[in-house]
Order: C-alpha cells, then sequence, then structure tokens
C-alpha cells in the first residue's frame, strides 16, 4: 500500500512536470545571430535589463546564417524577435523573410569589427599586404602566364615575398562554419586578388570562377583550422611564435601582451585605424528586428533605444571599451533615428 | 625413461619465462593506472591553479556619499525614480573625492573605470534594503573592474599585467594599495549571480538553478519510466523476436551520440509541440530520452541478479506476479537502479551537445525560477566563458570547471556509497 502510493505518487509528480504547458506568450526578448555580434549584443541586454529592471533578453549564439533561418521562418512569439549578423542579409534570406510573413524588418547597422592577423610577441611584427595573403593562403594561385592557374607551390613567405622572413607559412584560423571565415576571405584574400589583373577581368566574365579562385583557402597544411575559439588561437599563437592567427580585433585588444597585429599594408590595426577604415580588413556589424514583434513582445523599444543610444554605441560607449568600433557620428545620428522611428527595410536595399 | 626429466626440465624452464611475462603483465597494469592517475593530475593542477583566483576578486574602499540630488533620487519607494535615477553617479562622485586632482575628461573616464560598472546598482540594491542611508554618508568596499581585478591580481603575484590599463591608473592603484585601500575579499558574486559579460559580476547561480530544474525534470521522468520498463522486460515480457529487437534497440540507443537527441528534441519538442526554446522542460525532456536507456540497462541488470530462489518462494508463498515484484524484486533491486540513476544523472549533468539545438547553450541574466523560464546549464556557462574575449573569464572558466567536477564527484561518491552501503550479496 505504501509503496503503491509512492509509485504513483512519483508518476502524478511525473505526468504534471510534462503537461506544464509553457505560457505562450512570452516577456523575454530573444535574439538570436552572429557570435561576433554576440558579445556586444549580450552586454547592451545586461546593461538594459539591470537599469529598466525587465527581463533581460535572452541572446543565442548560433552565427550569422543560422540566425536568419531562425529569424526569418515567422511571425509570433515561437520566433525570435532580433538577429545579429556580421555581414549584410542577403537577398536571398530577405525574400525568404518576405515569403514567411516577416515582411517589416528593420536593419540595424552597429559598427565595425577589424580582423586581425597576428603572431606572438617574441616573434617580429609581420608586414603583410592582402596580396601576399592571397598568395600564401589560396589553394591555386597565378603562375607563370597571365591564365594559368597552378597549386600553391609556396611554402615560406620569403617565396610569396622577399621582403618577408624565412618562415614556413602556418596559419591558425576559424573554420568555415565561421562568420569571421567569411569574412577574411572576403575582404582579406579577394582583397588582395582583386590585385592581380587577370583575375580582376575575370569577375566581370564569370563572376563564380572569380570567386572560386579568390575565396579557396588551402588545404595542404598551411592553413590550420584551428576551432571557432578565438581565445584557443591565442595560445597556441603563444606556444608556436613561427605561427600567424586570424582573429578578431577584440582578442587581440584583450592579450596585448601574448599577441600583436600584423601591418597590413602598413597599417596597424588599432582602435582607429579600423574605425577610419585605413585598416583594408574590416567587416560591417548589424541586427535585424522584427517591426511585428515590436509592442507584443515588452520592452523591444526599450533593447533598442539602450543599443542606439550614445552611451552604449558612441565613441566613449561601453561597447566601444568591448572592443567594437563605432559608426561615425552622422551615420549613427541616422541609424539612431530610424531605429527608433521603426523604419522597415523596403526591398530596395543593394542586398547581395 | 630420461623422459620425465625431460619434462620436469622443460617445465622449470618455462616456469621462470611464465614468471617474468606475469611480472611483465603485472607492470603495463601498472603503468596504466599511472598514466591514467598522471593524466588526472595534470588536468586538476591545471584547473585549480587556473581557477583558484576566481574565489578571490578585488574590492576598493572608498567614501561614499548618497546625494539625493546627484542620484536624482528623493523617494526610494517610487519605482520610476529608481528606474531613472543615476546610480553610477554614487561611486563616481566617491573616486572624485579620493582623487581630487584628476581633471580632464579622458583622465576623469579612467578613474571612473576603475570601479565595476555594477558597483552602482550594488549600492542602489543597499539603500533600497536600508533607506535611511539616503542623504547620508558612509565608508563601503565597492567591487573593483574586472581589468583592475586581473592587474592587481597579477601584481600581487609579481608579474605585473597592464596592458589593459593606463599610466594613471597604475598609479591610482599604488597608492590605493599603500592606503590599504584595496583588497582581495572571497568573491560571493561567484555563487549568487547569474552570468554577465563583466567578469567581476558573473556568477554560475543561474547556471547551477538551470541544471537542477533541467536534472529535477529528468529524474522525474526517467527514472520512473526507465524502472518500470526494465521491470516489464524482465519479469513479464514473453522473450519472443519482439523483446529481442527492443532489447538491441535499447542498446543501440545508450550508445547514440548525445547531439542526435538533440535534433531529435528540436524536431519533437520544439518544432511540433511548440515549447518554447532555451527553457529546462525541453531540456529535461531531452536528456531524459538520452538517460532512459542507461537506467533500464542498469535497472534490468540490478533486477537480473536477485536470486530466483527470491521469486520463486515468493510465488510458493502464495504472492502473485505483481505482489512478488513489488514487494520483494524491487525492493531488493533498487540499490542497483539508483546508482544507475545516479551515474545517468551524472552524465547528464555533463552534457551540452544536445542542448546546443534546443537553444540552452544562450546569454542569460535572470536566474531561473521554474521550468519554464529561459535557462542554461553548467557545461554550457563553461563553454560559454571560455569564448569570450575578456581575459578574466579564463580563471572563472577553470572555477565553473571545478564546481562542476566537484558537482560530479559529489553524485559519483554517493552512487559508490550507496552500493556499498545498500548492496545484499548472495
Amino acid at each position: 500500500m505504501n509503496q503503491r502510493t509512492i509509485f504513483s505518487a512519483i508518476l502524478l509528480a511525473a505526468a504534471s512536470a510534462a503537461a506544464t504547458s509553457p505560457a505562450l506568450a512570452r516577456d523575454t526578448i530573444e535574439v538570436v545571430g552572429s557570435s561576433t555580434v554576440y558579445p556586444f549584443s549580450t552586454v547592451v541586454a545586461e546593461r538594459y535589463g539591470r537599469s529598466s529592471g525587465k527581463p533581460t533578453p535572452k541572446i543565442e549564439s548560433t552565427g550569422s546564417g543560422g540566425g536568419m533561418k531562425l529569424f526569418c521562418s515567422g511571425v509570433g512569439t515561437n520566433y525570435p524577435d532580433i538577429t545579429n549578423s556580421s555581414r549584410r542579409m542577403k537577398a536571398s534570406e530577405f525574400e525568404k523573410c518576405q515569403a514567411n510573413g516577416v515582411t517589416e524588418v528593420i536593419e540595424v547597422h552597429i559598427g565595425y569589427d577589424g580582423i586581425v592577423i597576428a603572431n606572438s610577441i617574441e616573434s617580429a611584427p609581420m608586414q603583410l599586404t592582402r596580396k601576399d595573403i592571397f598568395l600564401a593562403l589560396a589553394a591555386k594561385v597565378p603562375g607563370a602566364t597571365a591564365g594559368e592557374l597552378i597549386e600553391n607551390p609556396y611554402k615560406t613567405w620569403r617565396d610569396v615575398n622577399p621582403a618577408l622572413p624565412n618562415t614556413a607559412i602556418e596559419v591558425l584560423g576559424p573554420p568555415p562554419t565561421s562568420g569571421t571565415r567569411d569574412a577574411f576571405a572576403e575582404l582579406g584574400m579577394e582583397g588582395g586578388c582583386k590585385k592581380i589583373d587577370w583575375i580582376a577581368a575575370l569577375k566581370k566574365t564569370d563572376k563564380n570562377a572569380y570567386k572560386a579562385v579568390c575565396h579557396t583557402i588551402r588545404e595542404d597544411g598551411a592553413y590550420i583550422e584551428a576551432g571557432e575559439n578565438d581565445n584557443l588561437i591565442v595560445q597556441k599563437l603563444e606556444a608556436n611564435p613561427a605561427a600567424l592567427g586570424v582573429f578578431g580585433f577584440s582578442f587581440l585588444d584583450q592579450n596585448a601582451d601574448k599577441v600583436q597585429g600584423s601591418l597590413i599594408e602598413s597599417v596597424e590595426p588599432t582602435f582607429d585605424s579600423i574605425a577610419d577604415k585605413s585598416y583594408p580588413i574590416s567587416r560591417p556589424l548589424y541586427f535585424y528586428v522584427k517591426k511585428a514583434h515590436v509592442g507584443v513582445v515588452p520592452g523591444m523599444q526599450g533593447y533598442l533605444n539602450e543599443f542606439t543610444s550614445e552611451k552604449a554605441w558612441g565613441e566613449e560607449g561601453y561597447l566601444a571599451e568591448k572592443g567594437m568600433i563605432p559608426l561615425p557620428i552622422k551615420m549613427r545620428r541616422a541609424m539612431a533615428e530610424n531605429t527608433r522611428g521603426l523604419v522597415p527595410m523596403t526591398g530596395k536595399e543593394a542586398l547581395k | 625413461m630420461t623422459e620425465p626429466a625431460n619434462n620436469l626440465q622443460k617445465i622449470r624452464k618455462s616456469l621462470s619465462r611464465r614468471n617474468r611475462s606475469e611480472q611483465r603483465f603485472r607492470w603495463y597494469g601498472r603503468l596504466a593506472i599511472f598514466i591514467g592517475l598522471a593524466a588526472v593530475s595534470v588536468l586538476f593542477t591545471d584547473i585549480v591553479s587556473k581557477g583558484h583566483g576566481a574565489f578571490r576578486i578585488t574590492y576598493l574602499q572608498l567614501e561614499v556619499d548618497y546625494d539625493q540630488s546627484a542620484i536624482g533620487v528623493d523617494n526610494l519607494g517610487d519605482p520610476k525614480q529608481l528606474v531613472q535615477g543615476d546610480w553610477q553617479a554614487i561611486p563616481k562622485l566617491a573616486l572624485r573625492k579620493q582623487f581630487p586632482d584628476v581633471s580632464g575628461r579622458s583622465d576623469k573616464r579612467k578613474l571612473y573605470g576603475l570601479v565595476s560598472n555594477g558597483a552602482g546598482f550594488d549600492l542602489k540594491d543597499r539603500l533600497i534594503a536600508n533607506p535611511l542611508l539616503l542623504g547620508e554618508r558612509e565608508t563601503v568596499w565597492l567591487l573593483a573592474d574586472d581589468d583592475i581585478d586581473t592587474y592587481y591580481k597579477s601584481w600581487l603575484d609579481g608579474e605585473p599585467y597592464a596592458a589593459r590599463l593606463s599610466d594613471k591608473q597604475v598609479t591610482w592603484i599604488a597608492e590605493l594599495h599603500d592606503q590599504g585601500k584595496i583588497r582581495l575579499q572571497f568573491n560571493s558574486n561567484l555563487f549568487t549571480r547569474g552570468d554577465s559579460r563583466e567578469p567581476e559580476q558573473a556568477g554560475i547561480r543561474g547556471a547551477v538553478m538551470g541544471s537542477l530544474f533541467t536534472l529535477l525534470l529528468t529524474l522525474i521522468l526517467s527514472f520512473p519510466i526507465g524502472v518500470a520498463a526494465a521491470i516489464y522486460l524482465e519479469e513479464f515480457a514473453p522473450k519472443n523476436g519482439w523483446t529481442d529487437f527492443i532489447e538491441v534497440n535499447i542498446n543501440n540507443l545508450a550508445a547514440v551520440p548525445s547531439i542526435i537527441f538533440g535534433l531529435l528534441g528540436l524536431a519533437i519538442f520544439i518544432n511540433f509541440f511548440h515549447i518554447p526554446r532555451s527553457v529546462p522542460i525541453v531540456g529535461g525532456l531531452v536528456l531524459t530520452l538520452m538517460t532512459l536507456p542507461t537506467i533500464i540497462i542498469t535497472s534490468r541488470a540490478a533486477i537480473k541478479s536477485v536470486p530466483p530462489s527470491i521469486r520463486e518462494a515468493a510465488l510458493g508463498m502464495g504472492a502473485s506476479k505483481y505482489q512478488m515484484v513489488l514487494h520483494h524484486v524491487l525492493p531488493l533491486a533498487l540499490p542497483g537502479m539508483l546508482t544507475g540513476a545516479i551515474i545517468g544523472m551524472a552524465q547528464a549533468l555533463g552534457e551540452s551537445a544536445p542542448l546546443l539545438m534546443i537553444g540552452m547553450v544562450a546569454f542569460i541574466v535572470d536566474i531561473p525560477g521554474g521550468f519554464s523560464d529561459p535557462a542554461t546549464v553548467l557545461p554550457v556557462q563553461i563553454f560559454l566563458w571560455a569564448d569570450s574575449p575578456e581575459r578574466a573569464f579564463i580563471e572563472k572558466t577553470s572555477a565553473a570547471i571545478m564546481i562542476l567536477l566537484s558537482f560530479l564527484i559529489i553524485m559519483n561518491t554517493s552512487a559508490v556509497w550507496l552500493r556499498k552501503r545498500l548492496e545484499r550479496r548472495w
């Protein structure tokens, strides 16, 4: 009898726990998206939660592409309210959003992030150009005659450029799933690739071939995929002074006693050089808001106001302290007005 | 006639060889254990040496003035004023008073950077708890910024790391140190707060509560279901092709990589049943799926180890099969089942891969208060901290690993203890 009551009590508890139907209305803002924007949006969320006394928005780091997929799946509290992105929304994603009823999307450009190529401070800083980067890391490089492509033969940096040291090419970087890798390929590799005239000409005739040449990174061991964790890359650079690593500027900023950024086209990656765009490898950061959710999920307007306030994204704001490079003041003002006024995208933006 | 002597010789000869190979084998065994222990001790020393610092944190002593006009609050009962009040003004004023010579915008910013940006909110909580302090002055210890904390700890260790600090900040800290106004204290935030992007304010309470709710649900669901399935399969089910098929599948499920259960959970619980993402309900359900096979298998083994004579005696005394199972087999098998359940729970506690798919890998500040609040779990918290750029998170990560390990050790020791204590041998 006793055992029977215990048993049925357990079963009852199990049944009731399973049946606790979650309320459909949600009072927490849900944010998904880029792992690059994650460190910035989390700070805003935390400040907003603490100063307003409302529930702190929940932020998931799903990657830019994964975030867009979730965001564009539909309208309603089962879908996220905001997605972060370390690149602009693609035309295909915009269409998917429209098709799923997410018609009004507010685009917020929040700032920039620099991608650095760093090595241990025990070695001399490298002086690279984007062309050097392309030649050292591309799967296929131009051969002796124009139009000819050969498997990348370069083993040392000196093979690439006689001015560089005679050390083996060994670069630790993020895997293809990472937004950092996409941006590195687009801005670093392609930036150097364009300097070779016949490849630049290829862009007009055969865009796919051009992209394949410029974006494909060699797989013979010179480029080592070191995982998404940038801290790990910093540790590996510390252990191996001969290697270079590719990661976001905020990690360089935090580890200035261990690693130094390579100069790209004679520009050192610093806060200022990325902000004034003289440092060539930097990318824009965005987030996208579902207008239909503003007013339905409480606190959306407050979160947007906090993010677009000068104390957050301004030149001396707390996001800058975390390593985000702010927009110029004029752009900030226009963007803040746009965001607070909830002006959605028209579909006429030049999306890729 | 020489044959027996010859055999004896052969045996004697081989004896030393066999003894030697036994000795060698023993040494291989010792070496294997040594390698295992060495690996564990390297892991533990590494984690403890990195993480022990996180249990202490830097505080600054300042004389604060709860000036009503500076904060912009004259009535602590008015929620609107509480939201709009400039709480960070209190530590800012106190810092300016401590260092009256500092002027200029950028120097002042650096000065304000000495204390944590959460210090104002801490003082707000203090004021709300003691409303009489409004308008008064007092000397308090305030949380320092994480960069200051990192610097001060490294400075005490004799290897100062000042890359994130300006020269002025370094001299201010030296000045405070000479006056005894900076010190390391026990880091209670680590145990009482949720996650934060400011390392000095980050704690694991949220993750611990999330793990607790998730595991509670997992236990409530998987233990009864697992035990019921094991009893039925062992005691009642007919032996035929179907039960063999089920058995093979249960064993297969136990070996399926855990991420698959996450995908399953995403498809069924979130996409089909529309349970919200990131809540302990969905986490508990997914981990239930994952631990069920383990519990069924260990429970069946426990039931099998109950001697048949006990069953036969019960049946012989006229008990029904149901009574035989409930009164005799189950109580005797329960210790084994509990051990299995604890080991299953320990496995679930350390799991993060399946939770990735269902949104529990997220930045969640508020401490979850129930099964339907967004939550994260301990291993995920470790992952998130390990991925953060701020240097002070390195020691926090190791500290969180130490806490997770101590939970695992407690659970596994209690499993061993329960087995020793309750097990009956026949």
